[in-house]
């Protein structure tokens, strides 16, 4: 496919797309969890959005329900690397059923991704290789990046140092 | 009595000490630092070892990135929870006797980041002997010091092990 407008974007994928908006530029589409994966799938290889920027999570405690959004930041270069098309793809995810499909069969690159996002918010990601810590200890027990854990807490950290150094486990 | 300070001239060609003063002459004067740099202070730290302010003018001239040669530990930068233990594990590694540097806000006390990965001040897991503050601090700050651990060990030395 050669030339790319979101018009054609959203003719395809009109019937997966819950709402979209609009903002200085940036285009947001909200799709379906389960039908997030075959949604990516498309557009990395009929759009040809082959790059995923970056993949993260909100939590949105006490302000939206459902609670969590998983987002997707895609990039399309273009067929002579000349177009640098940028769009958002968010999910919603609820607090009971805090899992999703694994992005990692479209792009290698969404392992460490999700393993930050499952690190962080507490996420899983079903599918993915290797489904472990990235950034806090393996042996910790919070997530710490949700709204619910207080930020200062550092009795969960404490506990995995006193651990790593009772075991000689670094 | 130091060395330096009343020798005794006991005939032509000798003079008497004892071994602590001799040994303690010989540490502070050539104190080599184990780098433990994690950030931004670890910067100002190689800049205190090159040649504008050339820390090796005070003796602490060769940086030893085994642990095991070394007996001044700079630990510079953010140690978070994560890193604690590696640092303490390469603290342990050090042969006696041995000094801790702490270098900037966030070894002395968390700095900027009161967080739950971030320890509040490395003497909650190290003794520490000299702590300097400052975001990164300058390089003469590092120096200061360096020459404060050499008074150190001239007053107090270590024992002979």
């Amino acid at each position: 496919m050669s030339g790319f407008s979101l018009e054609q974007l959203s003719n395809r994928l009109g019937s997966y797309i819950e709402s979209s908006s609009e903002f200085r530029g940036e285009n947001t589409y909200f799709v379906a969890p389960d039908k997030t994966l075959k949604i990516l799938q498309i557009l990395k290889e009929e759009f040809k959005f082959t790059y995923l920027v970056d993949l993260t999570a909100v939590d949105y405690l006490g302000i939206k329900s459902p609670r969590f959004e998983i987002v997707y930041y895609l990039h399309r270069f273009g067929e002579d690397y000349d177009e640098n098309i940028r769009i958002r793809i968010k999910t919603k995810i609820t607090e009971d059923n805090p899992s999703i499909d694994s992005a990692t069969s479209i792009w290698t690159g969404a392992d460490w991704l999700e393993r930050e996002v499952y690190d962080m918010f507490g996420i899983v990601f079903k599918g993915h290789p290797d489904l472990r810590r990235i950034l806090m200890p393996e042996d910790y027990d919070e997530f710490p990046l949700r709204k619910d854990f207080d930020v200062r807490n550092r009795e969960p950290s404490k506990k995995s140092f006193q651990k790593a150094l009772r075991e000689g486990n670094f | 009595m130091g060395i330096n300070a009343a020798p005794t001239a006991g005939g032509e060609g000798f003079l008497t000490t004892t071994v602590n003063s001799v040994a303690n002459w010989g540490r502070k004067n050539s104190l080599w630092p184990m780098p433990f740099g994690t950030a931004c202070c670890a910067i100002e730290m190689m800049g205190a070892m090159m040649s504008r302010f050339d820390l090796s003018r005070f003796g602490a001239e060769v940086a030893r990135f085994s642990p095991r040669q070394a007996d001044l530990m700079i630990v510079s930068g953010t140690i978070t929870y994560k890193m604690a233990s590696v640092c303490r594990n390469i603290y342990e590694q050090m042969p006696e006797p041995k000094w801790v540097i702490a270098m900037g806000s966030c070894t002395c006390g968390g700095g900027p980041f009161d967080s739950y990965a971030v320890v509040q001040g490395i003497d909650e897991f190290l003794p520490v002997d000299v702590y300097i503050g400052g975001c990164p601090p300058r390089p003469e700050a590092l120096i200061d010091a360096v020459i404060k651990i050499q008074k150190k060990i001239d007053i107090e030395g270590a024992p002979i092990v």
